[in-house]
């Protein structure tokens, strides 16, 4: 039984060194399959996630700048009159996604960070391009993080409308943003393609675009 | 000479009688409740890994621009507009759309005879640099087909392209056509 203890605790050991525990998402989304192999970035970066029924998210990827995040409720609370406290403040550096309009804000950081995965969030507005309130959270992140490149993540559910997908291009558009990375699940190319023959030849070396 | 007995040349494993042998501990210990523990472990592993990370796709949107002279002009013989409808259908025209609606074609998703084989001859038979390719996904496409659609762009090289809005008479054609072929 000995060799076989040793090897049910190699694999063990692989797993545990392997696994990478999924970060605390506001919604399940299901996203596509692309043959796109770059990294998605973890870190200082802003993530507008779009769920099934069309309703929208927005996450800041500011670890170890918390700064960041702080400046950005400080101004939206300036600038839309939301009256939110410090306890609110304290609360929203810690959330992980917000989906919830500007006058619901106040409302749902008084919920503790642990609790909010629970409520049911109806998604930032986007919809009305008058009152695209997306606009104003990417236009405030932006000017927190301050000249450094950031990366505008956007990750789609399968099944959500594309007119739900171009508001929130909109959305940045609107703040002079026009490159963005939207996440998807790694796929191969397909047999028989220039991308397939490119990459065979190449030794799987990405083709210059 | 006298001399201490050490029990013979062979380092005293010997004792002489009378003398109590050692109990001697077994050092196998009872392996089965930590194999139990690993492989709960390994299971709760194997359930909780999600090998494939997530991969990035790069999209570069255009600037609106209301200027005439800022627009990108294509040839009318490299065009091929791509439509988007419900229910995993896809339309396509080459060049110009007929008033007619005569060159308006459907096309689907499926990977030998679907629009990627469209795309693949178009490429063929086009001038590398006259090569443009538009996707108008109407409202009712969802955002898997437009990622798939872009995808499609990035499989077969197609270096120009761009997402547009579907024009009213465009989405005319794919409503009409989309309920002669009973799509829900």
């Amino acid at each position: 039984m000995t060799p076989f203890v040793d090897i049910a605790f190699l694999i063990l050991s692989f797993f545990i060194m392997a696994t990478k525990f999924k970060p605390p998402a506001p919604v399940e989304i299901t996203t596509p399959n692309s043959v796109s192999t770059d990294k998605v970035p973890e870190n200082d970066a802003i993530l507008v996630e779009l769920d099934k029924e069309g309703r929208v998210f927005f996450t800041m990827l500011a670890e170890g700048n918390p700064e960041a995040k702080r400046t950005v409720i400080e101004n939206l609370n300036k600038t839309r009159n939301l009256g939110l406290t410090e306890a609110h403040m304290n609360n929203f550096v810690n959330a992980v996604g917000i989906g919830v309009p500007f006058q619901q804000l106040k409302g749902f950081l008084s919920v503790p960070t642990a609790e909010q995965g629970k409520v049911r969030q109806p998604g930032i507005p986007v919809r009305d391009s008058a009152n695209n309130e997306l606009y104003f959270w990417v236009r405030d992140a932006v000017s927190a993080f301050s000249g450094k490149k950031i990366n505008y993540l956007i990750k789609g559910d399968n099944n959500s409308v594309y007119p739900d997908f171009k508001n929130v291009l909109e959305a940045f558009k609107r703040n002079d943003i026009y490159k963005f990375q939207l996440v998807t699940q790694p796929e191969e190319a397909p047999i028989g393609t220039d991308l397939y023959k490119t990459k065979s030849t190449r030794g799987g070396a990405k083709p210059a675009n | 000479m006298a001399s201490i007995d050490t029990g013979g040349g062979d380092g005293g494993h010997k004792k002489g009688p009378g003398v109590k042998k050692a109990k001697k501990l077994s050092t196998r210990v009872d392996m089965t409740p930590m194999v139990d523990l690993g492989f709960l472990l390994i299971t709760f592993f194997i359930f909780t890994a999600t090998m494939s990370s997530p991969a990035a796709m790069q999209l570069f949107m255009p600037k609106d621009t209301d200027k005439k002279e800022e627009l990108n002009k294509a040839k009318e013989s490299g065009a091929l507009t791509v439509m988007l409808g419900k229910g995993n259908q896809v339309y396509y025209y080459e060049g110009q759309l007929a008033p007619d609606g005569s060159n308006f074609k459907t096309s689907s998703y499926d990977p030998e005879t679907g629009i990627r084989k469209v795309i693949m001859d178009k490429k063929r038979s086009t001038p590398i640099e006259d090569l443009v390719i538009v996707i108008k996904p109407n409202e009712e496409a969802t955002y898997k087909n437009t990622v798939d659609l872009l995808d499609e762009m990035t499989i077969n090289e197609v270096k120009r392209f761009a997402l547009v809005d579907i024009t009213p008479q465009e989405n005319e054609l794919v409503k009409v056509t989309q309920q002669a072929g009973g799509v829900k």
